[in-house]
């Protein structure tokens, strides 16, 4: 056990250090403020910046682009990024999810035809896996592919599809035979997001905006050479891709709950509690107090399971505490927040007594998300159950 | 970086555990805490053969001088086993005190036999305020003696010598000094007895000034948490087997949801409290400047969860939880004494805010 920087990982700091010296924008801060539609062309350009200095996709593999990173050095490279606030990219999921499950399953031809573009955000890609009636049990999904030819021909709806507005293609799982166990009938598509029968509508969600889309496909023709991985095989091909969601994105949100806590620390210093800075307030110093620990936590959670993912060579079902942890933690933060602000808490964006800008009253209703969006937090603890403690399936 | 542990790391904590589960099984551990000391001389001189008394003390008075690392993995599997006497008192507490206030002359006289295992010791800091907080405490040493009352000092009755903490710096006092009255207090944990400990008028010799005894105490306060990591992952591993085996409705209990959820939280409190200490021993043992910080939010967190995962395993065991002759309650007490000892949840979060909130830096480290 050593928490020390080696050599290498130093080198790739001071390395990476020194690039975003040069390189990072000034101007973000003029920017992040606008909605994303506005800003889009903004992060596209950001990105293609980093891909030309072969920092877009650190964890992929030096042939397609990446630096084959460690994951350490993955955590480095997202804290370096957060210490100078650069902007994030525009094809998150498809630098983060898709274009390593294309790495992993694709044909030459695919991995070629599709992955510089994903580098250089010149394609913008969308995840289509959940269905209004294919949440938790995503295996369950009814979308169809139906073979005509060269062609698959698509039936059916997605929901919660991040970026589905801006996307050019799409990892989309359909049901490709409807005769077999659900796991086994699952093909995996990609799929060209101006293909004609594509309908895009945006989701409103309980924050009030539109973060996600609903996707609508009406008999949409994919070419049989756009599978991914082998047809009927599409349930491992997804698996695949929700791993990668569960890998470094920790070492990511650390740094935002750690921002998160450092201005609430600074915010309690001038809030009045009981006639005197919340600060001094014993109640609200043990509240704060647990949340600066419990974020510390969080952290050493995700770098002792980066060494055994180091160790073992795949992400494990143990990941799910990371899940639970992050997820409940930003919950248990932002209900701090609330009790901190009082009623300051509740102001949104817009109003001129909000403070900082309506964030603490976004993140309130967001964070109940976060423990339903990418595995509910009861599907993390079945995993855990079943797969880390060896007890019988549930259901 | 890496977070896991060294070949050697892992060889020292395997064979903790094949030593403990070998020479201290449950039935050793409910034949000890039985007897009035829960001292066993036989079990102590197998600890001793293993070097298990020195393990962190410098090798000039006779100790392994392993580094803080593998001080809590020991203390892990010990908690694991609950194993019973005054190792805990003898080697996290008295040993690490002497060997960070003591002067060389003093650790000959006092450190090396704990390492070599002749010895037994203790500490005393709590009085009746049952304050941690070393500023609280009234006992002064006066032309060299001491007079007043210590309260909840563990394994007192089976110590040689006695380190106090009084107001103006830290004593050694001989257990069988006159002046010295020691009483017994019933506490919930069987396997760690606690004592009232009297001085009147008691000769004491000063070991130093308090400088460096927070630190010890943080010393301390890691290898406790070690331990308690090591309860919950027994108690853990107790409930899950149970929960496969025990029937109800025709099916496995584990297989309700309900259950294997409980099963899963212990699971991530668990896993949890075990990171936190891991890297608190760490960061102690690498002079970091978070290290105090970091323990105390091992500490907070281990604190709550060690009572939690108990509350769990409990639970999940049904009526047969609530029995004597199930050792999940053995466990649990051992959890109750541990979550006070060094400062509850609340005591650390205090501390957090004092080094965190009130000194304006956020001084976590990061990677």
């Amino acid at each position: 056990m050593d928490l020390n920087l080696s050599a290498e990982e130093k080198l790739f700091r001071d390395e990476l250090r020194a690039w975003l010296g040069e390189n990072v924008p000034k101007d973000w801060a003029e920017w992040r403020e606008k909605p994303l539609e506005e800003s889009f062309p903004y992060l596209r350009a950001w990105q293609r910046k980093l891909d030309e200095g072969r920092w877009a996709a650190v964890s992929w593999p030096k042939e397609y682009g990446g630096r084959s990173a460690t994951l350490m050095q993955q955590a480095i490279f997202w804290e370096e990024m957060a210490r100078v606030q650069a902007p994030p990219m525009a094809n998150a999921l498809g630098l983060g999810l898709i274009g390593p499950t294309i790495i992993a399953y694709g044909t030459e031809a695919q991995k070629k035809r599709f992955v510089p573009k994903i580098l250089s955000a010149e394609e913008i890609w969308c995840q289509g896996f959940s269905e209004p009636n294919a949440g938790s049990d995503l295996a369950g999904l009814q979308t169809e592919a139906r073979l005509d030819g060269d062609h698959y021909v698509v039936n059916g709806q997605k929901v919660w599809t991040s970026y589905g507005w801006v996307g050019d293609w799409c990892e989309l799982v359909v049901r490709t035979d409807a005769n077999v166990p659900k796991h086994k009938g699952l093909t995996v598509l990609l799929v060209n997001m101006k293909s004609p029968g594509v309908d895009v509508r945006p989701l409103r969600q309980m924050t009030g905006e539109s973060e996600f889309n609903e996707l609508f496909f009406r008999d949409v023709r994919v070419p049989v050479e756009n599978v991914l991985g082998k047809v009927n095989d599409g349930w491992n091909v997804a698996v695949s891709t929700l791993m990668y969601e569960r890998g470094s994105y920790g070492a990511r949100l650390h740094l935002l709950f750690k921002r998160n806590i450092e201005r609430l620390i600074e915010l309690s210093r001038t809030f009045q509690r009981n006639g005197q800075p919340a600060a001094r307030d014993p109640l609200m110093r043990q509240k704060l107090a647990q949340c600066y620990g419990e974020i510390e936590i969080m952290r050493l959670n995700q770098l002792r399971a980066f060494s055994r993912i180091t160790a073992t060579g795949v992400p494990g079902p143990e990941g799910s505490i990371l899940k639970i942890f992050w997820s409940e933690l930003n919950q248990r933060v932002q209900q701090v927040a609330q009790e901190l602000l009082g009623p300051y808490g509740q102001l949104v964006g817009g109003d001129s007594r909000a403070v900082d800008n309506g964030i603490w009253s976004y993140g309130y209703l967001r964070t109940r998300g976060n423990t339903i969006e990418a595995g509910t937090s009861e599907v993390q603890r079945n995993i855990i159950g079943h797969f880390v403690l060896g007890l019988p399936r549930s259901y | 970086m890496e977070f896991g542990l060294s070949e050697s790391q892992q060889l020292l904590k395997d064979n903790a555990r094949k030593f403990f589960a070998g020479e201290c099984p449950m039935a050793e551990v409910r034949r000890i805490m039985e007897t009035d000391t829960a001292y066993d001389a036989a079990l102590w001189a197998k600890m001793v053969e293993q070097g298990y008394t020195g393990i962190i003390f410098p090798e000039e008075y006779g100790g392994v001088g392993l580094g803080k690392v593998e001080f809590i993995l020991l203390m892990e599997e010990a908690g694991r086993a609950l194993v019973p006497g005054p190792f805990f008192s003898t080697v996290a507490l008295a040993g690490t005190l002497i060997d960070a206030i003591a002067d060389p002359e003093q650790k000959k006289r006092y450190l090396a036999p704990i390492c070599a295992g002749e010895a037994r010791s203790t500490v005393a800091v709590l009085e009746a305020t049952a304050s941690w907080e070393p500023t609280q405490v009234q006992i002064t040493g006066v032309n060299g003696k001491l007079t007043g009352e210590k309260l909840f000092v563990t394994d007192a009755a089976v110590a040689d010598w006695i380190v106090v903490v009084a107001r103006n710096g830290v004593f050694l006092v001989h257990a069988q000094a006159p002046g010295i009255k020691i009483s017994p207090m019933s506490g919930l944990d069987l396997t760690r007895k606690l004592y009232s400990v009297r001085f009147n008028n008691t000769s004491a010799e000063k070991l130093g000034d308090a400088d460096g005894l927070t630190r010890a105490l943080d010393v301390a306060t890691a290898a406790l948490v070690g331990e308690m990591v090591g309860g919950m992952q027994r108690t853990l591993d107790i409930t899950v087997e149970y929960a496969k085996t025990r029937k109800q409705f025709g099916k496995p209990i584990g297989s309700f949801q309900a259950v294997q959820h409980q099963c899963a939280d212990m699971y991530l409190e668990t896993e949890s409290s075990r990171s936190a200490a891991y890297y608190a021993a760490w960061a102690l043992e690498e002079n970091a400047p978070d290290a105090a910080v970091a323990v105390s939010i091992a500490k907070m967190y281990a604190s709550d969860a060690g009572r939690t995962v108990g509350n769990r395993g409990i639970q999940v065991h049904g009526g047969m939880g609530f029995t004597w002759e199930n050792d999940v309650h053995l466990y649990y007490r051992r959890a109750k004494a541990s979550e006070t000892t060094f400062g509850d949840a609340s005591f650390h979060r205090e501390r957090i805010a004092r080094l965190a909130i009130d000194a304006g830096t956020a001084s976590a480290k990061s990677a």
